[in-house]
């Protein structure tokens, strides 16, 4: 038996009454070794900060595995006890969102050649007022080059200049916000554009 | 369950990807998706380990009365008391067990508890209209709350919501993730609400109306409405593994 599937509405102004929960950000908690904080402003396209959207995070773990029945190499031998591979986070008054999580490691992707990865990256998900489904797009990391130059999903965006828009930025430390309890040196930026300059690449997953 | 084997071994489930159920990003009516849809295509996301997985939030997440809307207070809201139940399905027919399903609606005035909320009708002490629940065995939802009201919004002159419901669904996979509403049955703000009539195709549109059940009523106590929720499933056909450059 077949169902037909039940569309999309806008995630609406008024989630935050308690859709967020207080951990949500944290993928692993602050005060893991190696946690890092990605920070970042959701715009519209009139370059607006979008204060009521809600970002959501998915990725594997430092080991590039999941712990989920359908990720056919089984759990990470070495265990991650405290890394749920989530994060949500609401967008504040200043658009800013903020997600502590540990770097995942690189995935197989044989489907696209004989030992092909695809570099690590976390799968977003965007909800906000005035979107009626919502919007994938991935982030990168600026500190894998030669992973980045041979990931198949980032090779497939001919642009180089849209294809930047996956990557995120190693943010100094003085700019870091808030203040950051991983340190210095462990904050990157991912900004995401809904529309118009340097509008963010998004998928059809 | 059906799944895609890749060259390399890997096999992995293979979600299809619906066309023409969900809304239009860029829908005129629904001024506020005016600045913020994406003017440029989307890019085609293979299906591999990323998406194929997805948090299974669990149980730890929830408490005895997230489900039982009435029951967060100290005494109980103003407003019609309903069962609201039904399964969530994937698109195969297949039950989806032990999901987090999460929603949040106004009070029986048509207000929601929320701090930029500014419709002048009365809060109620004893709602704060958040509910969560998780899936069971059969993938049966179940709350029990208070029908909401419609209320007033700026998108045009005499804009009104129709009632609805909020829902938030996981699925067990990434790609089915999906935020809806859910509605009522006769409400007559329906055909003139541009979110819910975004959705293009009018046989979609009742897939996101509850219907009233006369056997899920409980005798001198709640009204019953059911809905059910199908998400994206893995594919009833055995597709062909992809060939590099198709």
């Amino acid at each position: 038996m077949t169902e037909e599937i039940t569309p999309s509405q806008t995630v609406g102004p008024f989630f935050a009454m308690r859709l967020p929960w207080p951990d949500g950000p944290f993928v692993v908690p602050a005060d893991t070794p190696g946690a890092i904080t990605i920070v970042g402003r959701l715009y519209d396209g009139a370059g607006n900060v979008i204060p009521d959207g809600l970002v959501e995070t998915w990725q594997a773990d430092p080991a590039g595995r999941f712990a989920h029945p359908d990720d056919p190499r089984g759990p990470s031998a070495a265990g991650y006890a405290s890394f749920r591979g989530f994060g949500r986070c609401p967008t504040a008054p200043d658009g800013s969102y903020r997600i502590v999580t540990l770097k995942p490691g690189p995935l197989p992707a044989p489907d696209a050649g004989q030992g092909a990865t695809e570099a690590p990256h976390l799968d977003v998900t965007v909800f906000a007022r005035g979107l009626l489904d919502r919007l994938v797009t991935r982030l990168y990391f600026p500190d894998a080059p030669a992973a980045n130059e041979a990931d198949p999903v980032l090779v497939s965006i001919g642009d180089a200049g849209r294809r930047d828009t996956l990557i995120a930025r190693a943010e100094p430390a003085e700019l870091a916000e808030p203040a950051d309890p991983t340190g210095p040196g462990t904050v990157l930026r991912f900004d995401i554009r809904l529309q118009g300059d340097g509008e963010t690449v998004f998928f059809d997953v | 369950m059906t799944a895609d084997v890749s060259p390399g071994g890997l096999v992995l489930p293979s979600y299809g990807r619906p066309r023409g159920v969900h809304p239009p990003l860029d829908s005129s009516g629904y001024r506020s998706t005016a600045l913020r849809h994406p003017k440029q295509p989307l890019v085609l996301l293979p299906q591999r380990l990323t998406e194929v997985t997805g948090p299974l939030l669990g149980a730890d997440l929830i408490s005895p009365t997230d489900s039982d809307l009435t029951m967060q207070h100290a005494g109980e809201p103003q407003g019609q008391r309903i069962t609201l139940a039904g399964r969530v399905l994937d698109s195969g027919g297949r039950p989806i067990p032990d999901t987090l399903v999460e929603i949040w609606q106004t009070n029986a005035s048509g207000r929601y508890r929320h701090a930029r909320e500014h419709h002048p009708a009365p809060l109620d002490p004893n709602f704060t209209g958040v509910g969560r629940a998780m899936t069971d065995a059969g993938g049966n939802y179940r709350f029990i709350t208070i029908v909401p009201g419609a209320y007033p919004w700026g998108n045009h002159h005499n804009a009104w919501r129709p009632a609805h419901i909020h829902f938030s669904l996981f699925g067990r996979a990434f790609t089915q993730r999906l935020v809806t509403q859910m509605y009522f049955p006769g409400d007559p703000l329906q055909p003139i609400d541009p979110i819910f009539n975004s959705v293009p195709d009018p046989k979609a549109r009742q897939r996101m109306v509850a219907e009233f059940d006369i056997d899920l009523t409980q005798p001198e106590w709640a009204l019953g409405y059911r809905w059910d929720i199908v998400l994206r499933g893995p594919q009833s056909t055995v597709f062909e593994s992809e060939v590099d450059g198709e």
